[in-house]
């Protein structure tokens, strides 16, 4: 992990200096890539948008690579991830998690005689864009998507009651950008619903012994361009609630992203997570820093 | 009786609350109007983006050909009228005119892109800009033959 973080922070360097020497990124509007949530795909944070990753327009290829790290009270979630979008009608991404179990080692150490110290998961992404355009359709811009997870290790997962290793959740997302809606500013609103078996993301597994089938979930956000370049906004994600073990919130976030130009996005939040796997209230700061091509 | 007192009173107050509404929304354009520097300044901003499109590889060929100085003309009265400026569009119609240009969606954020960096340059405000752009977002399935 640490090597493939060193290998993608190296590339992201690379990217962003000869990004620097040929300007051609996609042809879309400044942000309308979105930033990369924490499953790989362009959306916020913590949810998917129907906005396609990277500035590819109709006629044109492009791509994304995101490092992006969350740190609350008692974990740390780093990810890695890239993508590529072809004729802002396909997108297609790959992310890895890290979640860094800190305090829980104990908790899983005494309880369940586990000795990892860390989840990992892959997630594969599909994502098309079934119809409309956020800035120029009167109804929005409209996707469907897929996210394939699997947990890279499922000794955990298993031992706290999850019933599978891998799972994929189904989503259709809508964005549409409101011009000059707040005191003349341009106001993004997205909502998603996503068929989902994942606990805590997938990183807990899928399924368990209090639920074990697909759930509806609503994900929504709304975000204000105060300029071009700044993007302020909130984001909300329901959960499932499958495991008897432990109780699973709601996520929500409130986040600011900063776009100097096509090729970069920094992205900042402050994360309320809830009780993730026994360990109460978990807020924290993410951080995403992302390259466009 | 009674009723048609309520209406004498109440036709006047609509007619009062519309000529309102149309006297804010012209205050409103006008002020859009203003904030673009006016004719003059509206010009200017058509002016820089032509330069910019001339550069711009990826729809310099679409107006290649094309006689400069009427469709600075045009766009300027276009721009004037749309954000509510005391002027008239005489060119032709959006499907019209590009009925055959067969624009990309490439081309038109490229476009897009253009004016606001036309506007940014020449220092109109945000919110400004994007009330232009609002204005300007319904012209699109004409402009991409939709």
């Amino acid at each position: 992990m640490t090597c493939m973080a060193r290998v993608f922070s190296t590339g992201l360097l690379a990217l962003l200096i000869s990004a620097n020497l040929s300007a051609d990124t996609g042809s879309r509007l400044w942000a309308t890539g979105g930033v990369t949530s924490v499953e790989g795909g362009a959306g916020g944070g913590l949810s998917p948008w129907a906005l396609l990753g990277g500035y590819a327009s109709d006629e044109e290829w492009g791509g994304t690579l995101t490092l992006s790290r969350a740190e609350t009270d008692d974990y740390t979630l780093s990810v890695v991830g890239a993508g590529v979008t072809w004729n802002n009608r396909v997108e297609l991404t790959l992310a890895r998690q890290t979640l860094d179990l800190d305090s829980l080692v104990f908790t899983l150490k005494n309880g369940f005689g586990l000795e990892e110290d860390e989840l990992v998961q892959d997630v594969f992404g599909l994502k098309v864009r079934l119809a409309g355009d956020a800035l120029y359709s009167p109804w929005g811009q409209w996707s469907a998507g897929l996210l394939h997870k699997r947990n890279r290790e499922f000794t955990v997962p298993d031992a706290i009651g999850a019933e599978d290793d891998s799972g994929t959740d189904v989503y259709v997302s809508g964005s549409k950008l409101f011009f000059a809606a707040v005191m003349d500013r341009n106001l993004l609103v997205n909502a998603t619903v996503r068929g989902t078996k994942a606990n805590q993301g997938g990183l807990l597994g899928f399924g368990g012994d209090r639920n074990d089938s697909y759930e509806a979930m609503f994900e929504g956000s709304v975000g204000l361009f105060v300029t071009r370049q700044w993007l302020v906004g909130t984001e909300y994600r329901q959960k499932p609630d499958n495991l008897g073990f432990a109780t699973e919130d709601d996520w929500w976030d409130v986040f600011v992203a900063w776009v100097p130009d096509r090729r970069l996005s920094v992205t900042a939040a402050l994360v309320n997570l809830g009780d993730v796997a026994t360990l109460e209230d978990q807020r924290g700061a993410y951080l995403s820093l992302q390259a466009s091509f | 009786m009674k009723h048609s007192v309520i209406i004498l009173v109440l036709l006047p107050l609509l007619a009062l609350s519309g000529c309102q509404a149309m006297v804010e929304t012209n205050q409103q354009n006008s002020a859009l109007y203003q904030q673009l520097g006016e004719r003059s300044g509206i010009a200017d901003i058509v002016e820089d983006l032509l330069y910019r499109i001339v550069e711009d590889e990826r729809i310099n060929d679409q107006f290649r050909g094309i006689d400069v100085r009427q469709f600075h003309t045009n766009l300027t009265d276009q721009l004037c009228e749309l954000s509510g400026g005391p002027c008239t569009y005489s060119g032709r119609g959006m499907r019209e005119s590009h009925a055959d240009m067969n624009v990309t969606d490439t081309q038109f954020n490229a476009l897009a892109e253009n004016l606001i960096l036309a506007m940014e340059e020449n220092g109109i405000p945000t919110g400004a800009q994007n009330q232009l752009i609002k204005k300007l977002v319904p012209l699109y399935p004409q402009i991409r033959n939709l």
